[in-house]
């Protein structure tokens, strides 16, 4: 069975269609980049799936049942801009709020909670700032607490919203080691992915998405220079014909 | 026991409270909205008086209750059908505010109540409205409401704290893994709503503003932990009931307004002198990273 399988998706904000019609399901444990212009959707397209957004029509299958019923198989990392830092808690207790959902209400994370949340922090590299409040994380850092976050909800498939924005290049790494690690393991990753030059190195396969999905498929076959002018339109620019490195005029 | 001590414990009681709920207001970012819930139960006491012909407490903290997710409600409707949110505050505050003035005047002759206590309260009048069950006196009736109140309230976040927690930090996340935010928002206008018209009477509506707002703002100044900051919060909030209360005596002032005023002087000092937050660290740090580099 597939584990994101979607049918028909549409999401409109006041009436302006955010995300027509899309179709498409992914096969296990590969790791997918969600690759499109500014406002194309990529955010929204995750939001859907987690039903933080509604959706006008479509369905959502995640192992062939809908979102609600397989919660505790999907990992999250939101984009990091989207929560106040200053709020008074430290690198740990975020960590932990990814095993609020196995813990079930009136109950407290234990020590099994806590001594996964120690592994996930020490597998990105941040064992030593668990302590750290979080405002005095540096961005980098912050994302890495974050994906220590998903990694503590011990998911199947992660759906990861721009995890590369804005971090340095040691966390860009520890997020790559991170990524083909969850895939050794045979889970499924899909990423909002907005740097072209790097989705052939990051990615097994490649979404392009517009609105409406314009490829589906391995990397090699759908990361093409017509895919990419149909998804980006006139925005599109070849900095090398030769080696073929699209990248996109601001 | 003796006047003062009654007033001092209602004081603390109404600082407690205040206290531990207005840190989830701060860190939710919602302040405005407990300035316009102070207001609007107004209208709930009222109404809650129209209906049942009288004023216990039980009565008072439903009507409080149903007009505070009203309100919260309203803004909510307001905010995501496109006014901006703190227009919709002020819409929804100042109608159901005046609706509550409206109905007082109407029945001003039946109802024992005035606008102007309801805005200031009177906690010097607190110790003679004694709660009577068998002709047993029982102690104030406000220090008994304020109790439950108080109590409720830390049975709520015991039981809810990490829900309140998460759907405070991100709610993205909250959402994804099964939470329910909206009724945790809801869940927390209630306990505003209660321990407002519980503080009511106290230090009426203007200024439990100051005891829902301010300890939190000072505590959140103070620390990184959220356990901490509710605890100290409380602190603050008791400090301001007993030190105001003093000070009201001293100098024969309004026992309220010098309670709000301790409040907003312990602010003041801790804006200046926090070693985190402050001004006095932010000035040392820059002066220390400015002689590394000269």
């Amino acid at each position: 069975m597939n584990p994101v399988d979607i049918s028909n998706v549409t999401v409109a904000y006041d009436r302006k269609p955010v995300l027509q019609e899309v179709t498409f399901n992914v096969p296990e444990g590969k790791l997918i980049g969600i690759v499109g212009p500014n406002g194309a959707g990529k955010s929204t397209l995750i939001k859907a799936i987690l039903g933080l957004v509604p959706t006008a029509s479509g369905t959502v299958r995640i192992y062939g049942k809908p979102y609600k019923a397989q919660r505790k198989l999907v990992g999250y990392v939101p984009q990091r801009g989207s929560v106040d830092w200053d709020f008074p808690t430290n690198a740990l207790d975020v960590v932990l709020m990814g095993r609020y959902g196995h813990i079930g209400w009136f109950k407290r994370p234990g020590k099994k909670d806590t001594k996964i949340a120690m592994q996930a922090l020490d597998k990105v590299g941040m064992k030593e700032y668990a302590d750290r409040q979080i405002s005095q994380l540096s961005g980098g850092q912050q994302q890495r607490v974050f994906l220590a976050r998903a990694l503590a909800q011990d998911a199947t498939v992660y759906f990861m919203d721009e995890p590369f924005v804005g971090v340095d290049a040691a966390t860009e790494k520890a997020i790559i080691a991170l990524l083909n690690e969850l895939k050794a393991q045979g889970k499924t990753v899909l990423v909002v992915h907005h740097d072209l030059q790097t989705v052939k190195e990051y990615f097994d396969w490649t979404l392009l998405l517009n609105k409406r999905q314009v490829a589906l498929g391995p990397t090699e076959e759908v990361f093409t220079i017509d895919n990419l002018q149909k998804t980006y339109g006139g925005r599109l620019a070849f900095l090398d014909q030769q080696v073929n490195q699209p990248f996109v005029q601001q | 026991m003796s006047y003062g001590a009654w007033i001092i414990l209602t004081g603390s009681l109404v600082g407690v409270s205040c206290g531990i709920v207005g840190c989830f207001l701060i860190l939710r970012k919602m302040a405005m909205l407990a300035d316009a819930i102070s207001h609007t139960v107004l209208l709930g006491i009222v109404l809650a008086y129209l209906v049942s012909h009288s004023l216990e407490g039980i009565y008072m903290l439903v009507g409080a209750g149903i007009i505070g997710l009203l309100t919260a409600f309203l803004v909510q409707v307001l905010d995501t059908s496109g006014v901006q949110s703190d227009a919709a505050i002020g819409v929804v505050f100042t109608s159901l505010f005046a609706l509550g003035v409206i109905l007082l005047s109407a029945f001003a002759g039946k109802v024992h109540l005035d606008v102007n206590h309801a805005l200031m309260g009177e906690i010097t009048f607190i110790p003679w409205d004694t709660l009577t069950i068998n002709g047993m006196d029982l102690g104030p009736s406000a220090v008994w409401m304020l109790g439950f109140v108080l109590i409720l309230n830390l049975i709520l976040i015991f039981f809810f704290y990490k829900e309140i927690k998460i759907s405070s930090f991100d709610p993205a996340m909250a959402t994804a893994i099964g939470i329910p935010v909206i009724f945790i928002h809801y869940l927390l206008m209630s306990m505003v709503s209660i321990t407002t018209v519980a503080s009511f009477d106290s230090v009426g509506a203007i200024l439990v503003v100051a005891m829902l707002i301010v300890p939190g703002a000072t505590a959140y100044l103070l620390t990184d932990r959220l356990i901490i900051m509710l605890c100290i919060s409380a602190v603050i909030g008791v400090a301001s009931a007993v030190g105001g209360y003093y000070a009201a005596l001293a100098w024969n002032i309004s026992i309220s307004g010098s309670m709000a005023s301790i409040a907003g002087l312990i602010f003041g000092l801790t804006f200046i002198l926090s070693p985190k937050h402050g001004l006095l660290g932010k000035v040392l740090a820059r002066r220390s990273i400015s002689t590394q580099h000269s």
